[in-house]
């Protein structure tokens, strides 16, 4: 028994009854991976909150190691791209391929700036040695006195790595909906790969409006 | 009806590579069934090495560092490869689109990805295996973990990459639960076992993101020396433990829910009887989930805890036994004036019934501080687990896969065979099992492979009824498996035992490859044997 009828749009699968009903299924999917997520970088949050808890005055001086305006630009070109992501799928909502396709690309190129300016704090902090555990040589003098400024830099190291981690496999799937969007596969009639990624994507963007703070900011 | 033996999910379509890629959640549940029992038979194969070496108290079968390898592997083996994936995987995955009336799963490609991210983390365990194997114990307590020289990491990288297999079928389920139901089965009239599906998964999705974080951070501060385990480089080994527990305790309950579901069905069809108290155990089961949560630090009452914690903890502790209780109670009294019939999945729910109690009452005892911190880390601990997993949730597989295999594949066992091996496993698990809880009483630690003299009386009867036991369990999954090769001619119809849920009322047996011939129509409730009539087809 198949419910392909002619009429039935290409997209439908055809174990769903309905084009609203698969919408619908994927939305609440996306929501609740969303959920796992957050439950990922959770426990890394705890881990931060223990330690932090555990060190207060080293995770004062240490925070002072990492390059503030370089995590204010980082979170600038992030909320755009957050942006620029909801236009894309604003106007694929209004059947404006073209449109949609330009902000879909300057998302993508603003994930690249991410990265890009992530890279230059990272190649900094390994040239100079503040790496997490065991690597950890930086020896300045605002470290001195310090008690396992290492364990600051392994939880900055690990939340931030898996948080770029996820920036990279957004780029990816941004790079997909590029492909797709160009070759016509998205139109306002289907676009629901665009708006999962997009929330997801929202995700990434949120998770470092966390970071930024608790990392470069609070003292 | 005979045209829909001649085409099944079974043989159509045909070929090698149609199993393969498959999006048949029937299929795939197939595929789960047979990799779980075999990894089932593995981890079964080390308990028995165990008890041969505990047979008596001096190392005569096998070493110490194997016997620690041993008992790693086959907790490793049993929870992570075996119970966590395999009654979700292959009896969810079999049941839940036919008994919500759905053509499948809500992403079916899903689907089959799970599968194939659960048998890639496999890899991992085996190479474990081949490679010398792993011998921090299943929980891999910090910081021996990131000491020991066996084969931690592609231990724990398997069961990081499993986990993402259990999330994604967790999430499959859910949206399953959420969006695929027909018109007019409503949430109150979903059959009990998918509001277990449904608690299992709830907790699987949120849960196991928390364990693959851990296992990174082990991973992590093996390479690395991060130093967050650590405590020479200002780390906390119990950090380690929380995290553990905080996924691990409520992993129990991923291993215990659907089992209570499979009870739940197994006990009104038996009986033919309206299941007592529906909501009751239906809400029971979303407080367990619930309450599960909170609770991860009774497993760490040793550990250096405060006595403010242990109170708390050991306090909400007892609140698990609420619901549970409720399950409980509504089960006995739904068989309470019914026509209680004793087919083999119903003998295996009755030994649930007993088994599972005494596990349950025995975690009761666990839950208290002042016993608990006597009997810690000794057998007690050993054989309360075994009452709750194999006395309750094997058992109960057992029970379920009696239950659906006339369903799933259209030929019907052995019955006396089946009878026997139930008796044989009831029997040879308490004789098993019991003599380790006096054990614990007595103070004799667990993971020893040597033991003082006056233990040998006890752990050689163990070791005996392990035997039975072993045995039992293989005869009766070789009947099961035996009636489906040789394609035996008893046909057991589309409804053997006369279940009231869709995946009896409405598709053959096996089912059709799309489910239902047409659009199932709800006619009635899950169990309203007090209103309808419905025959049986196998007498």
């Amino acid at each position: 028994m198949s419910n392909h009828n002619p009429d039935a749009p290409k997209h439908l699968k055809h174990y769903f009854t309905n084009v609203d009903q698969q919408y619908e299924t994927s939305k609440f999917a996306m929501w609740a991976f969303i959920l796992t997520e957050v439950l990922t970088f959770a426990g890394l949050f705890v881990a931060y909150i223990v330690f932090r808890s555990w060190y207060p005055d080293m995770f004062v001086d240490a925070h002072k190691l990492l390059d503030v305006n370089k995590g204010l630009m980082n979170t600038i070109v992030l909320i755009t791209s957050s942006l620029t992501m909801a236009l894309a799928i604003w106007a694929i909502q209004k059947n404006n391929r073209k449109l949609s396709l330009i902000m879909l690309i300057a998302t993508f190129v603003f994930a690249f700036c991410f990265l890009g300016i992530k890279f230059l704090e990272y190649s900094h902090k390994f040239e100079v040695g503040q790496l997490p555990g065991e690597y950890y040589f930086y020896m300045g003098p605002e470290v001195v006195h310090l008690n396992n400024p290492h364990i600051f830099f392994s939880i900055y190291f690990i939340m931030t790595g898996l948080h770029g981690l996820h920036v990279a496999i957004g780029m990816g799937l941004i790079a997909w909906l590029i492909y797709a969007t160009y070759k016509g596969n998205l139109s306002s009639e289907y676009y629901t790969p665009m708006e999962m990624i997009g929330i997801f994507w929202h995700l990434v963007d949120l998770i470092w409006i966390y970071l930024f703070p608790l990392f470069y900011l609070i003292g | 009806m005979s045209e829909n033996i001649k085409q099944n999910y079974l043989n159509h379509p045909k070929g090698l590579m149609s199993w393969l890629l498959t999006l048949d959640h029937k299929r795939i549940g197939l595929m789960y069934l047979v990799s779980g029992i075999l990894f089932f038979f593995l981890g079964g194969l080390l308990a028995l090495v165990m008890r041969m070496e505990l047979a008596a108290p001096g190392n005569d079968f096998i070493s110490n560092d194997t016997y620690n390898n041993v008992y790693t592997l086959h907790g490793a083996i049993m929870i992570f490869l075996f119970i966590i994936p395999a009654i979700p995987g292959a009896l969810g995955n079999i049941l839940l689109p036919l008994m919500v009336g759905a053509k499948d799963v809500a992403f079916p490609r899903l689907n089959l990805a799970s599968f194939y991210i659960y048998s890639f983390g496999a890899l991992f365990a085996m190479y474990t295996i081949i490679n010398g194997g792993v011998d921090t114990g299943w929980t891999f307590y910090t910081p021996y973990s990131t000491q020991s020289t066996s084969n931690v990491v592609p231990m724990t990288l398997g069961i990081f990459i499993i986990g993402f297999s259990s999330i994604l079928t967790g999430l499959n389920f859910i949206a399953t639960v959420h969006k695929m139901r027909i018109p007019g089965l409503t949430w109150y009239k979903l059959p009990l076992f998918v509001w277990a599906l449904y608690g299992t998964s709830l907790v699987q999705i949120t849960a196991t993101p928390v364990l693959a974080i851990t296992m990174v951070l082990l991973m992590l501060e093996r390479f690395l020396g991060i130093g967050i385990f650590d405590p020479a480089l200002g780390g906390d080994p119990v950090l380690y433990q929380h995290f553990f527990w905080f996924y691990s305790h409520p992993a129990v309950y991923i291993m215990i829910l659907p089992a209570f579901g499979i009870i739940s069905e197994i006990i009104p069809v038996h009986s033919r009887k309206k299941i007592w108290g529906y909501k009751f155990i239906a809400y029971s089961t979303l407080s367990i989930a619930f309450i599960g949560f909170l609770v991860w630090g009774h497993h760490m009452f040793t550990s250096g805890q405060s006595v403010f914690s242990q109170i708390v903890f050991s306090f909400i502790t007892y609140f698990v036994g609420i619901p549970t209780g409720v399950k409980i109670f509504s089960w006995i009294l739904t068989m309470y004036k019914g026509q209680v019939s004793f087919t083999p999945p119903m003998l295996y729910a009755l030994s649930f019934l007993f088994l599972f109690t005494i596990g349950g009452l025995t975690g009761i005892f666990l839950g208290a501080v002042a016993l608990d911190i006597h009997l810690h880390d000794t057998y007690f601990v050993v054989a309360h687990f075994h009452y709750v997993m194999q006395g309750g949730t094997i058992v109960a597989f057992l029970g379920g896969l009696h239950h659906w295999w006339p369903k799933s594949f259209g030929v019907m066992y052995n019955q006396t065979i089946a009878k026997i091996c139930a008796f044989g496993v009831f029997l040879g698990f308490n004789g098993t099992f019991f003599p380790q809880f006096l054990l614990g009483l007595r103070g004799m630690p667990r993971r020893y492979a040597t033991y003082s003299e006056k233990f040998v009386e006890l752990h050689s009867y163990s070791t005996f009824w392990s035997g039975i036991l072993g045995i039992s369990i293989f005869i009766a999954i070789m009947n099961l498996f035996w009636s489906f090769i040789k394609k035996n001619k008893v046909d057991p119809g589309s409804n053997p035992w006369g279940g009231m849920t869709l995946e009896w009322t409405h598709t053959s047996s096996p089912p059709h490859p799309h489910n239902f011939e047409e659009e199932p129509v709800l006619e009635h409730g899950p169990y309203d044997y007090d209103k309808v009539i419905v025959e049986k087809t196998y007498k």
